[in-house]
């Protein structure tokens, strides 16, 4: 198996909204594997990280969630986004593009 | 954090385990999905099985996680140290119980004194920009701050620059209602106009006086006070413009005074405010008068007190140079307001205050010792704690939670006992304490008792848990918790000092407070107070301007009914000073003499016009000549007698009988025919202190025309009776038998206005010596404890001495001199910390020294006989000790 990376920190969240917003309501077990393809398997979701952070946006009212059924007619846990997600989403989107935005003029900086 | 997922997390942490998130659901259902992917992908079920649970990682570490985040860790585990201290503390009641006691009583003694403080002190004054308001008084030859003349405030208010407003007010005085329901008495107060606008108040009907209404002569008004329209015209809104008769004269009611203004208590009890213009006296146009009138003041803005001083001074230098009869060495006095009325107050009330937090102090020392004493048998379970794996901080944590639940409930339970002895601590202070209406328990008091609470549990929780917190686990479990370090001993013996110490300054406080209030018993006011009644008297104002002879027969008839009333054995009129009632004073200067240039050149003494049996009724000795008779009366020669003190200062050399006075500016003279004893008019402690002790007497039916006309609307009278408190019944049936129209009023004794001068010195001796009784307990159960404590851990080793042929006498010895030490280093402590505190007392101390030698050293000796008592019972239990059993024990 390829080592691969672990989501950074801070990342995880505005990962998590994304999905839920491209893909509507979702388990947890479909948002980590939706972050996996999207990074074409180049990250890892750590479990153990993952379902905190539910947490904590469900607490920060981002997101919602009730038990559901799955397609192969499994009970499960699903998250959507909430009006107050849509917001944050879009703030941190647009922050996370002005800094990686930044960073780039730092890095393609030529020395004079 | 957001608050929102604060709140929430907040909330979970108090929620049961059941209503928990399902992580472990959730999980299943992560780990079946996956299952089904790779099952989906054609892995076998088992290896499918295998990946799945390895891709999750640990389950239970992600529930930990999720767990955590859910909740608040830390509020979590506070609530797990919660959940254990009720649990100890719920199985030692006993501990308990005593600690909240001890702490009840602590918080509960500092919670009530606080509301007092916090309504008396700390809050602002209920009066907008109250910083600015200003006392104005006049000073003067005798009096600092004496009573200003109308004149003199009219021309203060004229040509000064510097205030924004003056108002002046004259309170005490008593008018007759008539013509509604039965005649009555009212309480009434003289205003200028602005004196509500100046401070904010608002009649809550009608208006206040203008300018006009003040003058003399102008047409009469009256404000009423909201309890008198309550309880005479029903709270009707149609008041205003009603008339009222008032002395027999028609006022026009214009407006009415919230319940909620009483001027910090000084017009509590007030019916009615009139127009200064209003007072019939005649004085009150005098320049030289001093009729109890005091001014306020309020500054401009920006404006300071000295710049108002230095303007007062210029507007009293032009009134001295403009009328040098009555204004030379006269000068405004101006004083913050809020210290002229609380200031009085402010040392006793803060010295209280320090009393009770050194209670507080005790009672925590106290507790802490208990919990020493305690946290050696827990030893054991601090050291197991710490060896499976619990942090110090957790374990100091789970102390100082126990420590603060103790003080919780202990204040609490403290709140209760405030709020119900506020009330009976303030009933030992009879009307004397200004914004006493506004004491009460409120958001502030909860507070600061929430406060002190927590404040105390830490106080006396810290040091037990880090001497838990430096104990080797290792070694306390080897050693089973048995022994006790010499170390912890020495810090129980230095907390018992401590208290020793804390109890002595405030034993020594209270005994200081003791022998003021002996010494002030003992004082002898000149005349004999016990059997006195005083009160007022007003005839009927039917009849309109009453001529001064028919005010004089009309007296003699009452005189004559009210002698006849059983248990009367004698009565007199008096008019002007009242001794520790009210002064008055007299201008003179001495026949033979020079006439002075100016009145504020003549002589001053204060003057008692009386009735023949004025010296009888007031049980004052005569020392030369003789006091006045019956035939003493008008167109009779004038006549006076005075007192030694007089007698020494004007008379020194010769014989005062046969001398004789000018009085009032008066060209004709009056004739000196008796001396007698000196009074004490200022008060059983201050009279020597003042300048104005000279007194005078002269026949009450000699009154000049004048007065006598006016004293029909409101005289005094003194009466001699067995029972002086019950008489008055009686008299005042004997005085509705002449008419309903004629009023007796505020009948008072004279013990009563002793004991009322001594309200404020009374209440910090009776709260000092509780206090002080409180700490003396505190401090006994705190040695006792100690020194029992002691002796069970060295029960085997007086086993083994005991074995070894010790006398009982021996082992009482040793264990006595525990406590004898502790006792010796607290007392001596004690005597080092009074000497440098109870100076803050010396204002309220009276015939006795802050250091007064025969105090220190009585209390040093109560408290150590006290103290060696309280550890003479363990000893003595020690000695009893049967060495078989002690060496057994454990």
């Amino acid at each position: 198996m390829s080592p691969k990376k672990d989501v950074q920190q801070g990342t995880l969240a505005l990962m998590i909204l994304k999905t839920l917003e491209s893909l509507g309501p979702l388990h947890g077990y479909g948002i980590a594997r939706r972050i996996e393809q999207t990074s074409g398997d180049l990250l890892s979701v750590n479990y153990g990280t993952l379902y905190p952070a539910l947490l904590k946006l469900e607490q920060e009212g981002f997101i919602a969630s009730e038990w559901g059924t799955s397609d192969n007619n499994r009970k499960a846990r699903y998250y959507k986004l909430t009006r107050a997600g849509r917001k944050q989403l879009q703030r941190e989107a647009s922050q996370w593009a002005e800094t990686t935005a930044i960073l780039a003029r730092f890095l393609n900086e030529q020395p004079s | 954090m957001r608050l929102r997922s604060l709140l929430a997390r907040l909330r979970n942490s108090f929620r049961r385990p059941r209503d928990h998130r399902d992580v472990s659901a959730e999980l299943a259902s992560h780990l079946q999905l996956h299952i089904d992917d790779y099952l989906a992908r054609g892995l076998t079920p088992s290896e499918a099985r295998r990946q799945a649970l390895l891709q999750l990682g640990g389950v239970e570490q992600t529930k930990l996680l999720v767990h955590d985040q859910e909740m608040l860790p830390v509020a979590e585990s506070l609530l797990q140290d919660l959940r254990f201290g009720v649990r100890i503390l719920w199985r030692n009641p006993g501990f308990t119980f005593a600690a909240i006691i001890v702490l009840a009583l602590g918080i509960g003694a500092n919670t009530a004194l606080f509301s007092i403080v916090d309504a008396v002190l700390l809050r602002p004054l209920p009066y907008p920009h109250a910083e600015e308001l200003v006392t104005l008084r006049e000073s003067k030859p005798n009096f600092a701050t004496g009573s200003v003349s109308y004149p003199n405030f009219l021309d203060w208010r004229k040509d000064n620059h510097t205030f924004a407003s003056m108002a002046a007010l004259r309170g005490g005085r008593s008018v007759v209602l008539t013509g509604l329901g039965d005649a009555e008495q009212l309480n009434a107060v003289l205003l200028t106009a602005g004196f509500f606008e100046q401070l904010g108040v608002r009649p809550v009907l009608g208006r206040t006086f203008t300018l006009d209404e003040e003058r003399v002569g102008a047409a009469p008004v009256v404000l009423l006070s909201a309890g008198l329209w309550k309880r005479k015209f029903a709270a009707s809104p149609d008041v205003v413009g009603k008339s009222l008769t008032l002395d027999g004269k028609a006022f026009t009611v214009i407006g009415v005074i919230p319940a909620s203004f009483d001027l910090l208590g000084n017009f509590r009890g007030v019916d009615i405010y009139q127009p200064i213009g209003q007072w019939d006296n005649t004085a009150l146009l005098m320049r030289t008068a001093g009729l109890g009138i005091s001014g306020i003041g309020r500054l401009k803005p920006g404006v300071t007190l000295e710049q108002a001083r230095a303007d007062m001074q210029r507007v009293s230098a032009n009134l001295s140079a403009a009328y040098p009869d009555a204004d030379k060495n006269v000068s405004a006095a101006l004083i913050p307001f809020r210290r002229w009325n609380l200031g009085s107050v402010q040392t006793f009330l803060f010295v209280l205050f320090g009393a009770v937090a050194f209670v507080l102090l005790i009672a925590c020392v106290n507790v802490a010792n208990l919990l020493l004493a305690r946290s050696t048998f827990r030893a054991r379970e601090f050291a197991l704690r710490s060896a499976l794996g619990a942090g110090r901080s957790r374990i100091l944590r789970q102390m100082l939670v126990e420590s603060v639940l103790i003080a919780s409930i202990g204040g609490l339970a403290g709140l209760l006992l405030a709020s119900f002895s506020t009330r009976v601590l303030l009933s030992f202070l009879p009307a004397a304490l200004p914004r006493a209406a506004e004491i009460g328990i409120d958001a502030r008091v909860f507070l600061f008792a929430l406060g002190l609470s927590l404040l105390a549990g830490v106080a006396f929780g810290v040091a037990p848990a880090l001497k838990a917190l430096r104990q080797d686990p290792q070694e306390t479990l080897r050693e089973g918790g048995r022994t006790g370090s010499a170390s912890r001993h020495h810090l129980q013996s230095v907390l018992v000092a401590a208290e020793i110490c804390l109890a002595m300054v405030l034993l020594i406080g209270a005994g200081l407070m003791i022998r003021t209030l002996a010494a002030l018993h003992h004082v002898d006011p000149g005349f004999d107070s016990s059997k006195v009644l005083t009160f007022g008297l007003s005839l009927p104002p039917s009849a309109k301007n009453p001529s001064p002879d028919s005010v004089r027969a009309t007296l003699r008839d009452v005189q004559k009914k009210f002698e006849s009333v059983p248990g009367v054995q004698s009565m007199a009129y008096t008019w002007g000073a009242l001794p520790l009632g009210f002064d008055d004073e007299w201008l003179f200067w001495i026949d033979g003499h020079p006439k002075p240039a100016s009145k504020t050149e003549m002589n001053w003494t204060l003057d008692y016009v009386v009735g023949p049996d004025y010296l009888a009724t007031m049980g004052i000795p005569l020392e030369e000549g003789r006091f006045f008779s019956a035939a003493d009366k008008e167109h009779a020669p004038q006549v006076a007698v005075i007192d030694q003190v007089f007698a020494k200062k004007f008379f020194p050399n010769v014989d005062p009988i046969g001398q004789r006075l000018h009085l009032n500016d008066d060209d004709q003279t009056t004739e000196i025919i008796g001396v007698v004893r000196h009074i004490n008019q200022w008060g059983l402690d201050s009279d020597t202190n003042q300048s104005l002790r000279a007194q005078l007497y002269v026949p009450f039916m000699q009154l000049d025309d004048d007065n006598m006309a006016r004293a029909g609307a409101g005289l005094g009278v003194v009466v001699r009776s067995d029972r002086p408190a019950q008489v008055f019944d009686s008299i005042r049936h004997a005085n509705s038998e002449i008419s309903s129209q004629q009023l007796v009023y505020g009948a008072q004794t004279m013990d009563e206005l002793i004991a009322q001068s001594l309200a404020n010195r009374r209440f910090s001796m009776i709260l000092l010596a509780l206090f002080a009784g409180l700490a003396l307990v505190l401090s006994c159960i705190g040695i006792y404890g100690v020194v029992s404590y002691l002796v069970s851990q060295r029960t085997r080793e007086i086993g083994i001495r005991a074995a070894l042929g010790a006398q009982r006498a021996d082992v009482i010895r040793m264990v006595l001199w525990q406590g004898a030490k502790m006792t010796a280093i607290g007392v001596a402590a004690g005597l080092l910390v009074s000497l440098l505190l109870t100076r803050l007392l010396a204002s309220l101390l009276f015939g006795v020294s802050a250091t007064d030698p025969f105090t220190l050293l009585g209390v040093a000796v109560l408290l150590a006989g006290i103290s060696l008592f309280a550890a003479y019972i363990p000893a003595r239990r020690a000695s009893h000790l049967d060495p078989i059993i002690a060496l057994r024990y454990e």
